[in-house]
């Protein structure tokens, strides 16, 4: 019997099985910036190792006309360059899909199937007969079987070509063996096999007003514009790049034209407490400063994000979550720091969250998170994840309105210092929950002793029950009251909707997705992801609005769940969760099954039409 | 920490410096430590000498940790900002502010736990940072505010109040400091305010971090018999290893050169600190040389002070990052933010 898989334009999806350390990463980036260059709705996912060298390393490449680019569990071409994981990557294969491996020595029997075919392609014994040097050799097999994807998925090859050009315009060498290997790949599949596969490729005119970029990069773009001039960090993966991005960018913006002095300063931390630390000192004195980290910085950052809190200092902490607890897998995605976040820190605290779902996202609420710790005196955490953070996502270019100044919240003047019979720092002023704040420097009137001891609401040490409630209670009502600045969570509304669906940060895509296939199945349900913490009233509104909920999210123990019965006054019997929290990227097709599962399996405060 | 305003009363005829300043303007509230702490003897001579200095209050930004010595800062310059922020944090957030604003002066105040135990690592890349602030250690061997246990500082074989013996060997701030490349190291008394006022003074004039650990007995906890930090222990074991002689910048020098031979130090700001050393061939810049005198007399039970170590030359944390003269909070916006023209040609490497 014949295998086939049915025909298509720009709907499949490719894996890469590589070997972490050989230069794979640049060749699956190209392809997937080619794709992007030919107009067409992409997505790239690095399911990487925490590793340097020589572990098995994956990248899938989604393709859809249609938007729709989470992750996809049907791989049509499975390009297996790494013999040690060759069992699972050929079971991986849909029926009737491809695999291209290096020919250059044979498959084992054990590992063929009938249902799929083999793409033999002798990249290793091509290499070494093109090149001399032996690095050169394993480099440019992965240049090489990215030249034979041309072919069989019609990738435009002047656009990699030019993509080529682009990276090596000042290594002549590098751009001849390149342009090279490209070929050899090229015309090895040409001469081969039949191009292009039954799914392919063919331009489209979907990308002209996007980019691609990845959610850590649009963090540190957005801290540059934010006028950030202090940043002190300590290495964490997936966090390192937030930094290494915001480095790059104040060398080339941030050096004073005039003089070559650097307008900022960025301090590596002997550790995230004191990475936390200086940004607390930095903010005391009225710079804009931010510490990136992930999850095992924030657990070391707890104490002072309580000093900050109680003090009322602004603070901005990036968190691009990766896969907890403990070391737990530092390279895989998790959304498990929702809690962790939101309560930060010993004693009664809440803390103000801004939960990205895609890269366009972290840009504008990197430069919010400023104006709101400046407004309300408060830390603010940017909770991104590993798969926003350092996959590269296409979204529509970044805006900036120049008018844009940085609200500094209320920070009093010399003269409005002056003009005070006496100032008291924790005096909410004219009904709001406020307290205008002095930086240190300006007036000697202005001065008070910033403390994380118990004090009352003229700055004073106490030991008062009243005096020491007085300014807790006036903290969370500051934190109600930030509900309304923050971004509203987005809802979809859908005709005949019987449920909804909840979710958060990079879910988005996938649970999008699935919302619209549950749909075409006749299964219909509204959509809402929530972008802040503390919830807006449309959130608890929506919960209210439908007689139960799905919540879909990353993690084990339901955290955003938990954060909603805690929060909302929703009741707990009418949210049920979908939780996904293995450590890779969410797949619609995972949404869709466990919600379906969920729906037929008990029965449900409503009857579920189907076949509507 | 209860705060006790002091009654505003002056006395006609107090001395004014260049700012018109008495030296109750250099005060603070009401200590509330123990009577006899030596901390509050570090506090008057923190307020001589900045009133001798003429700072401008508001131009003082006091820092702290958590325990005795860290509520200091309470008691001294009212009109400065004051920051008492967590155990052992203080020299990042010191390090924070100073990265904001260089044009401010710091004063951080911590303690032997607080520096020496829970916040060591900070202490030394603060050390190694060289973060321009005068970094006190008010040592007294003893945690307070718990109630007696030893610290990180206290000596082999001293006794706690109980009478339990230490069998751990101390840190010391000064030759920690000397390892890692500290630019200026300083040891005084509490019960020596003549020596610590000009060390406090070469302090704020260093343009790098300068420790000045203080031996600063607890009255209550570690000033009996058996303790290597009483008053007592520290007066008869103490030697003055230099004598410190600060003259600020644009004084003609008058004084002869003493007949025993002295080493002036230039610092940045054209201040001079003269050395009249007790070993008459004493260099404060020779740390291999320092080094070893501070050993040998640690070893043979003898409590070294004065002004021991100084590098103008090392660069401050500012230097080495090359950030602009004034304070970065002082950037106008025009020059922080890239604009929008800047952030549509940028996206074309996104592409």
């Amino acid at each position: 019997m014949e295998y086939r898989v049915s025909p298509r334009i720009n709907d499949f999806a490719v894996k890469l099985a590589n070997v972490n350390g050989t230069g794979s990463a640049s060749a699956n980036g190209l392809i997937m910036q080619a794709i992007f260059r030919m107009g067409i709705p992409v997505s790239g996912k690095n399911l990487f190792p925490s590793n340097i060298q020589g572990l098995p390393t994956w990248y899938e490449i989604r393709v859809n006309g249609d938007g729709h680019v989470s992750r996809a569990l049907d791989y049509d071409l499975m390009v297996a360059m790494n013999a040690q994981t060759y069992d699972r990557d050929l079971k991986e294969v849909r029926s009737g899909g491809y695999v291209l491996y290096d020919s250059s020595w044979p498959l084992d029997d054990h590992l063929l199937r009938e249902d799929i075919h083999l793409i033999g392609v002798p990249l290793a014994r091509m290499c070494i007969e093109s090149f001399a040097e032996p690095r050169e050799r394993t480099l440019m097999k992965n240049i090489a079987y990215a030249g034979a994807m041309v072919a069989l998925l019609e990738i435009d090859m002047a656009i990699v070509e030019a993509l080529i050009k682009e990276s090596f315009s000042r290594k002549p060498a590098l751009l001849a063996s390149n342009t090279r290997a490209l070929r050899l790949g090229y015309d090895y599949a040409k001469e081969h096999f039949a191009c292009p596969l039954p799914f392919r490729l063919s331009p489209m005119n979907a990308n002209a007003d996007k980019i691609l970029i990845d959610g850590n990069t649009a963090i540190a773009l957005g801290c540059l514009y934010a006028g950030v001039t202090v940043a002190a960090w300590y290495p964490i993966t997936p966090a390192t790049s937030v930094m290494d991005g915001f480095k790059n960018l104040c060398e080339k913006y941030r050096k004073d034209p005039e003089t070559g002095e650097n307008n900022y300063i960025i301090l590596q931390a002997e550790d995230e407490l004191a990475a936390i630390g200086m940004v607390i000192g930095a903010m005391w004195n009225g710079a804009r400063a931010f510490t990136s980290t992930a999850g095992p910085g924030i657990s070391l950052m707890n104490e002072l994000l309580g000093l900050a809190y109680y003090a009322e200092i602004p603070v901005v902490v990036v968190d691009v979550q990766r896969v907890g607890p403990s070391t737990g897998m530092p390279t895989r995605t998790q959304q498990s720091d929702l809690l962790e976040c939101a309560y930060a820190s010993h004693g009664d605290t809440k803390h103000i969250l801004l939960l990205p779902g895609n890269p366009a996202e972290c840009f504008d609420f990197a430069v919010k998170s400023f104006d709101l710790a400046d407004r309300f005196q408060t830390p603010v955490f940017i909770v991104s994840d590993l798969d926003i953070g350092m996959n590269d996502w296409v979204v529509p270019k970044l805006d900036w309105d120049d008018s844009y100044r940085p609200d500094r919240g209320r920070v009093l003047t010399h003269d409005e210092i002056e003009a005070l019979p006496q100032f008291h720092r924790f005096l909410g002023e004219n009904g709001t929950q406020i307290a205008p704040r002095t930086l240190p420097g300006v007036h000697p009137k202005g001065a008070y002793f910033t403390r994380g001891s118990g004090h009352n609401k003229f700055g004073l040490y106490t030991e008062i029950p009243d005096e020491y409630q007085e300014v807790m209670d006036r903290l969370l009502l500051k934190h109600r009251a930030a509900a309304s600045a923050v971004p509203p969570a987005l809802i979809e509304e859908r005709r005949n909707a019987e449920f909804g669906v909840i979710t958060v940060g990079g879910c988005d895509a996938a649970v999008r997705e699935a919302v619209e296939n549950l749909a075409a199945n006749g299964i219909f349900a509204d959509f809402m992801r929530i972008r802040a913490f503390p919830f807006g009233r449309e959130v608890e509104q929506f919960i209210a609005d439908h007689e139960f909920c799905f919540v879909v999210e990353q993690n084990r123990d339901s955290q955003l769940k938990s954060m909603l019965i805690l929060e909302t006054a929703a009741p707990k019997e009418k949210l049920q969760s979908v939780l996904v929290y293995g450590g890779f990227p969410l797949s619609a097709r995972t949404v869709v099954d466990e919600i379906t599962r969920q729906l037929t399996r008990v029965p449900q405060p409503v009857s579920i039409r189907k076949g509507k | 920490m209860p705060s006790i305003a002091k009654p505003a009363v002056l006395h006609p005829s107090a001395q004014r410096n260049e700012l018109g300043l008495t030296l109750r303007d250099y005060e603070g509230s009401m200590s509330t430590l123990c009577a006899g702490c030596g901390h509050d003897s570090v506090t008057a001579a923190i307020v001589r000498a900045l009133w001798e200095l003429s700072v401008e209050p508001h131009k003082l930004a006091k820092m702290s940790g958590i325990g005795c010595s860290s509520k200091t800062p309470a008691y001294f310059v009212t009109g400065a900002h004051g920051f008492n922020s967590a155990h052992g944090r203080m020299p990042p957030i010191a390090t924070g502010a100073n990265a904001a604003n260089r044009e401010l002066l710091y004063i951080g105040v911590s303690g032997d736990g607080d520096s020496l135990s829970i916040g060591l690592g900070h202490l030394c890349h603060a050390i190694r940072r060289n973060v321009r602030m005068v970094y006190i250690i008010e040592n007294n061997g003893v945690y307070g505010l718990t109630k007696g246990q030893f610290s990180a500082s206290a000596d082999v074989g001293t006794k706690s109040k109980k009478g339990e013996a230490n069998r751990m060997a101390p840190i010391d701030p000064i030759q920690l400091g000397l390892s890692l490349g500290a630019t200026f190291l300083a040891r005084g008394f509490s019960g020596d305010k003549e020596q610590l006022v000009p060390i406090l003074k070469a302090a704020v004039a260093h343009r790098g971090f300068a420790i000045i650990d203080v031996v600063s007995p607890c009255v209550t906890f570690n000033d009996h018999t058996g303790s290597t930090k009483s008053y007592l222990y520290t007066r008869q074991h103490r030697i003055r290893a230099t004598e410190t002689d600060y003259v600020p910048p644009a004084t003609e020098i008058l004084t002869e050169i003493s007949p025993r031979g002295e080493t002036a130090v230039t610092l940045h700001d054209g201040s001079v600190v003269r050395f009249s050393a007790v070993p008459a061939d004493y260099n404060p810049s020779d740390r291999l040389a320092v080094a070893k005198f501070l050993q040998e007399n640690a070893a043979d039970g003898r409590i070294v002070t004065g002004l021991l170590y100084v590098d103008e030359a090392t660069p401050n944390i500012h230097e080495m990052n090359n950030t602009p003269a004034k304070a970065l909070t002082s950037v106008p916006w025009s020059k922080l933010c890239p604009g929008a023209e800047m952030l549509n040609a940028l996206q074309e490497e996104f592409r």
